[in-house]
């Protein structure tokens, strides 16, 4: 991100990289429904996916406020681009999304191994239909890590990717998408791609220089 | 009243209003506080040091930077820079996975970074409570100096 980058900034580059993320939640939620909907075994329909771009002091409130309960599943992203990908859905909608992977009518708590693997294999799809869809667009090689869950207050998991967008610049961007099966399952997925893959995304879409 | 402190923030409080920063992680909320003035502030910092970064115009983003502004901001509201103190939360470690070795370690390296200002500044740290791997609630009394601090599922603790 210095030296050799220049003068190209996050800032800099953010319309067309706003115009990718769009791009990337649409064909990326259209994936991640037919994923969804093939593991749950139920209808699943989503809202067209909104791309939020939030100064710092804003974040903590997009999930229902900072201290709001949320699950998010954080990775790292290697191959052709470096980076990381969260994805987060509030502490209800996880409950939710085990009870139907699991197959069970009793609300479970998040803390078991085995609620916490179902949460994290869940997520692993949504990721990888999001994933899959900006590999297809750019034809660039990503390969997810391991995925770690972490259960706790919005704005102290918000913080992580805040800060790597922080080394960055002052904003953070992220995808919104509702789905829906019998409840509103409104997943937000951030995306820190490192500053040269930033550059590498941009450039194999045409989009730079 | 109570004032709150978001991300890469800062505010100052006075008397019996209370100051709150809510869901810190991996961020510190450094305080400053005179307790003859009842006069206090507190930094919602992001990263440790702003001279590693080229984009760092926006100073309560950085620990280094920050402190120096909350200094200015207290004095200004009231406090004697012979009076002050300092407490710290935060700087928790939420995910054991990074994509970058000097991020998984962010949290303590923005705790190491208030204590090293703190001293550079010879302002008496009478209290910390950072690291762990949970999110903090923390509000300040400038009243009393009390700093109370809040994780989910567990006891207020009052540092």
């Amino acid at each position: 991100m210095r030296g050799s980058m220049g003068e190209i900034t996050v800032e800099s580059m953010s319309q067309n990289y706003l115009d990718v993320l769009k791009e990337l939640g649409n064909i990326g939620a259209g994936n991640a429904t037919t994923a969804l909907a093939t593991m749950l075994q139920t209808k699943v329909d989503m809202s067209v996916p909104q791309v939020r771009l939030l100064k710092f002091p804003e974040v903590g409130a997009i999930l229902g406020g900072e201290e709001q309960i949320v699950a998010g599943v954080y990775l790292a992203i290697s191959g052709d681009i470096t980076g990381s990908i969260m994805f987060l859905v509030k502490e209800e909608v996880a409950v939710h999304l085990i009870n139907k992977l699991m197959g069970s009518e009793t609300a479970r708590d998040l803390q078991g191994e085995l609620e916490r693997s179902a949460l994290k294999e869940v997520s692993n799809i949504i990721v990888g239909a999001y994933l899959n869809a900006l590999s297809g667009m750019t034809n660039l090689r990503i390969t997810p890590s391991i995925p770690d869950l972490c259960i706790d207050m919005a704005g102290a998991i918000l913080s992580v990717p805040a800060i790597e967008f922080g080394e960055l610049g002052d904003e953070m961007l992220l995808i919104q998408t509702q789905f829906y099966d019998e409840m509103t399952i409104d997943g937000f997925f951030i995306m820190v791609p490192d500053m040269d893959s930033y550059q590498k995304i941009l450039s194999s879409l045409g989009l730079l220089g | 009243m109570d004032i709150k402190v978001g991300m890469a923030d800062l505010n100052v409080c006075s008397g019996t209003d209370t100051i709150t920063t809510l869901g810190l992680g991996s961020c510190v909320g450094v305080v400053l506080w005179d307790a003859q003035a009842k006069v206090c502030g507190m930094l919602h910092a992001m990263l440790p040091d702003s001279t590693s970064i080229r984009n760092n115009s926006n100073v309560a983003k950085f620990v280094d930077s920050g402190i120096d502004e909350l200094l200015k901001r207290v004095l200004a509201k009231g406090a004697r820079r012979q009076n002050l103190v300092a407490k710290i939360a935060g700087g928790a470690q939420m995910f054991s996975v990074s994509n970058k070795s000097d991020l998984i370690a962010v949290g303590k390296r923005n705790a190491e970074a208030s204590v090293k200002k703190l001293n550079a500044l010879r302002i008496p740290i009478r209290a910390q409570d950072t690291g762990g791997s949970c999110g903090r609630t923390v509000t300040f009394y400038p009243e009393n100096g009390q700093y109370h601090i809040k994780c989910v599922g567990k006891e207020t603790k009052i540092i």
